[in-house]
């Protein structure tokens, strides 16, 4: 190593330092990829929101869809329901996971606000939240034709989210799911 | 002494007094429920069959990381889902996992994220590493900073002639002789 180097050795480590730190600024220490992307919707056996019969993780299978947890509790849940509402009209198959809730309270929500669910799976206790990886609602779920989940969202979805994240992913595994 | 005492008296006897000390119950009592009734609620016992199960629950809850809290573990947070996680806990600990199964339960669902003691493999394998090599970084390069300067140190008193060794020794003591 030349002396001249040398002299600019503190200089470069400063830089390096400086460079990961200001990264560091950019970064959401909250956003945390979910462990079950690009594995299968964890086995369940739950009751239908409002209706007879269970569901199981069969019924998601088919198409590409999204899956929504939500719950009558959470308050961001109400601000990305007209979006969902939206979506739905549109043609995207939407799932619904009430999670811990009352049927009631659900039920009730569902009659006020409108459904845009296909069906509501009612996860009482929490317990496919917790198969899942749910930390807090909402969280939607991009699922594909098998069954398998690709890409987690926690938040609300809006036409932001929706425009710059979901749509571009639901559009190619749908072409994916159709070519086969 | 005796004119203060005889007036506290007086005072203790009187029913003002009394109903200030009722009124001082009751607002004790008041702030006892609200303050104190929901830190009760929130924290939920859980009976274990075994002794050493309470142990591993405990050691458990601590190195368990709390998905939705930044920096909590799950037995200091109260989010909803943190005591989701604990009675899955104690759930799993009645049924005889051990802790390896029980860890690996929790991270197929949450991610590396949810262990404050991160396996050794893969990405956090820089982490377990970092300190060993970062040591040996600094003790490579206190070796070759001292060798070089010994090097210069003795490099230098060898590169002056005799002539400057000389003139070294003069303005010595030009300098002695000054002061």
């Amino acid at each position: 190593m030349g002396p001249r180097l040398k002299l600019f050795l503190p200089l470069i480590l400063f830089a390096m330092l400086a460079i990961t730190l200001f990264r560091g600024l950019s970064l959401d220490p909250s956003e945390m990829p979910s462990a079950l992307i690009d594995r299968p919707f964890p086995a369940f056996n739950l009751p239908r929101l409002g209706g007879p019969g269970l569901l199981s993780q069969a019924d998601l299978e088919g198409q590409v869809s999204l899956l929504n947890v939500w719950a009558t509790w959470c308050v961001a849940c109400r601000v990305e329901h007209p979006y969902l509402k939206q979506l739905a009209q549109r043609g995207i198959p939407l799932f619904g996971i009430n999670y811990k809730d009352n049927d009631a309270d659900a039920e009730r929500w569902l009659d006020e606000l409108g459904d845009p669910y296909r069906f509501n799976i009612a996860d009482r206790e929490g317990t496919l939240g917790l198969d899942l990886g749910v930390y807090g609602a909402p969280e939607t779920y991009l699922v594909d034709a098998k069954g398998v989940i690709r890409y987690r969202h926690v938040g609300v979805v809006d036409e932001g989210v929706w425009k710059t994240v979901l749509e571009p992913l639901y559009q190619s595994l749908t072409v994916e799911s159709g070519a086969q | 002494m005796e004119d203060g005492s005889r007036a506290f008296v007086s005072v203790a006897d009187s029913g003002e007094w009394r109903a200030m000390k009722s009124a001082c119950w009751l607002f004790f009592t008041a702030a006892l429920v609200i303050f104190v009734g929901p830190a009760l609620a929130l924290v939920e016992t859980y009976d274990f069959s075994d002794a050493e199960l309470e142990v591993r629950y405990q050691n458990l809850t601590e190195e368990l990381r709390c998905p939705k809290c930044q920096n909590q573990n799950i037995a200091d947070s109260n989010a909803p889902i943190a005591q989701d996680l604990r009675r899955l806990l104690h759930q799993q600990l009645e049924e005889g996992d051990s802790d390896a199964e029980i860890l690996d339960h929790m991270v197929a669902r949450y991610g590396e994220f949810v262990r404050y003691r991160p396996s050794f493999g893969g990405v956090s394998i820089i982490l377990w590493l970092a300190p060993a090599l970062l040591l040996l970084a600094a003790f490579g390069v206190l070796l070759l900073t001292l060798r070089s300067k010994s090097r210069a140190a003795t490099a230098g008193v060898a590169s002056l002639s005799v002539e400057e060794q000389a003139r070294l020794q003069s303005l010595l003591n030009k300098a002695e002789q000054d002061s």
